[in-house]
């Protein structure tokens, strides 16, 4: 996001708001942050919006920030929208991309299930953006990176939500948002515990796994795997879809990705239309032998 | 206990979508039906007036005058009545213009709870109600797949890229659900018969105090500037398992050097 930032010209700062924070600045500065403000505050531990949306517009409005820019999270997109209603701005959401054409800033927006490219623009300034996860790749980029600290004024309304209890789902592997490589079970799995084999093969690949609502909905794996329309978007560098039919709801969470590979016994499941290597056969015969092959290869 | 819940008229599932070259705005003209996501907030809402065994259900929506016709599956569904803002000066509202007009409207009914589904078919936003909580000034919990309610307060479980959280609001409060929350009833024969005469009412943005300058088009801070389509994706092959689609695999990943 910072490094994209960067691109469209102008000065750009790095905004990080939280509790014991701090530490995180030197780190935007390396991807081009000139500034990073800090919010450092007990009240901003808990990841509820309303707290932060106190913060940013604060900021936006003393240091007259002309674009924001978020990368989606079911977090950052309710803290986009508060602030866009806060700010009077305009918000753009679902970005793959932005550019400025001599301070005019235009934002491609993926719409109607990613079968069309909106050409997206703002009225006026602040301009909110929402990018997709994984829009772009980072590039580090020497920048001064010097930090502000800044105390944040909350409001009442916004500190009545409070955070009761988290739990965090146990995670291995690297986070599907993260990943270079993800292996996603769907339906033709056929069983919760056959997820083994998408594991198998995600681990060979040194990948994260990811899964379809379908099984999702069905207990078979937990929602934060989930990709497609109710769960997130990614955009790997491979993505092997094992037993997954590449329903619309599927789709837009993973057609991004830079190259696909399905395997669906099914020859006429939609995702043979736009997979890049699609291959008929029994994912149960067909994943096991390549997770060998692969950990051959890698070994 | 009143409780709002925030709908939409979009576009039927089972007819393709398409945006209008000429307005640059989703083509509305064809059937209409109330978006998905949201039977499972007017779902929500009936049981929550089920348990507490008392209350008001309103839908409140914003839309042309026969969007009125979507809103009927929720009153069918059992919601006791509707409201929509139908008027030519709020089309083409984006989140600021829609959010403003749609707060007049909430603070017209003063509701205990404000629902939302999780998102709207059509335009894949996931966004409007925590607009709609800053400008009422309540608090907001979003992706909620729990929902229970302790007299003044309410507590939602909600879902998140890492697992979930737990957070106590006070009433009133805004709450999006997720479409995992529960499985929408089917309207019975008797709901739909009996939805026809339940209050269902038009507001104009002069009703509301809204000014057109502040609305639609006229009121919004985006815009759209042309339509493309998507970049093409390379070649898609499709092979046949004979016994050797693991190597084949392999192969094609070793060329792409993906491995």
């Amino acid at each position: 996001m910072l490094s994209k930032a960067a691109s469209l010209g102008g000065e750009v700062a790095g905004v990080i708001v939280g509790s014991g924070v701090e530490s995180l600045a030197p780190e935007a500065g390396k991807y081009g942050a000139a500034t990073v403000y800090v919010a450092d505050d007990r009240r901003l531990e808990a990841p509820l919006p309303q707290p932060r949306v106190d913060a940013i517009a604060q900021l936006v409005e003393e240091k007259e920030i002309e674009t924001v820019l978020f990368a989606q999270s079911i977090l950052a997109a309710d803290v986009a929208s508060a602030l866009a209603a806060r700010l009077e701005a305009g918000l753009n959401w679902q970005l793959t991309d932005i550019s400025s054409d001599g301070g005019d800033v235009t934002g491609k927006q993926s719409a109607l299930g990613d079968s069309v490219v909106v050409d997206v623009g703002w009225r006026s300034t602040p301009r909110i953006g929402l990018f997709r996860a994984g829009a772009f790749d980072p590039t580090e980029q020497a920048a001064a990176g010097s930090v502000e600290t800044f105390e944040p004024q909350l409001r009442e309304h916004s500190l009545a939500a409070e955070m009761v209890e988290q739990a965090h789902a146990e995670e291995s592997g690297p986070s599907i948002e993260d990943a270079n490589v993800i292996v996603a079970g769907g339906r033709g799995l056929g069983a919760p515990e056959k997820f083994a084999l998408v594991e198998g093969l995600a681990k060979a690949l040194g990948g994260a796994v990811a899964a379809t609502r379908a099984v999702v909905d069905a207990g078979w794996y937990p929602y934060s795997a989930q990709v497609g329309q109710t769960g997130k978007s990614v955009s790997p560098t491979l993505y092997i879809a094992c037993g997954i039919s590449g329903a619309i709801q599927h789709k837009v969470g993973m057609q991004s990705s830079k190259t696909i590979v399905a395997i669906n016994k099914d020859p006429n499941a939609p995702i043979f239309e736009f997979a890049d290597l699609g291959v008929v056969g029994d994912l149960h015969s067909i994943v096991p032998k390549l997770t060998e092959l692969v950990r051959a290869r890698r070994a | 206990m009143k409780i709002a819940v925030c709908v939409k008229e979009v576009p039927d599932a089972t007819a393709p979508k398409r945006i209008d070259a000429g307005t640059k705005r989703l083509d509305r003209s064809g059937e209409g039906a109330l978006n998905a996501f949201d039977a499972n907030a007017v779902e929500e809402a009936l049981r929550l007036k089920d348990a507490t065994g008392e209350g008001e259900v309103v839908v409140v929506s914003m839309g042309p005058e026969r969007a009125l016709n979507s809103l009927r599956k929720a009153l069918a569904m059992g919601a006791d009545r509707a409201l929509l803002v139908a008027d030519a000066a709020a089309a083409g509202s984006d989140l600021v213009a829609t959010s403003l007009t749609l707060a007049k409207a909430l603070e017209r009914e003063q509701p205990d709870l404000v629902l939302f589904g999780q998102q709207s078919s059509d335009s894949d936003g996931a966004v409007l109600w925590a607009a709609v909580a800053e400008r009422l000034g309540r608090p907001v919990i979003s992706q909620v797949a729990e929902l229970t309610l302790d007299g003044s307060s309410l507590t939602g479980k909600r879902q998140t890229e890492f697992g979930y959280d737990v957070i106590r609001a006070p009433l009133p409060a805004v709450v999006a659900v997720a479409d995992s929350i529960n499985e929408p009833r089917y309207p019975s024969l008797k709901g739909i018969m009996g939805a026809k005469s339940k209050p269902q009412e038009t507001l104009s943005l002069a009703d509301l105090g809204v000014d057109p300058e502040s609305a639609g088009e006229q009121g919004s801070k985006t815009e759209v500037r042309s339509l493309n389509d998507p970049p093409p994706r390379g070649d898609t092959r499709k092979i046949e398992d004979d016994g050797s689609a693991a190597e084949q695999i392999v192969e094609f990943l070793a060329e792409k050097r993906l491995i």
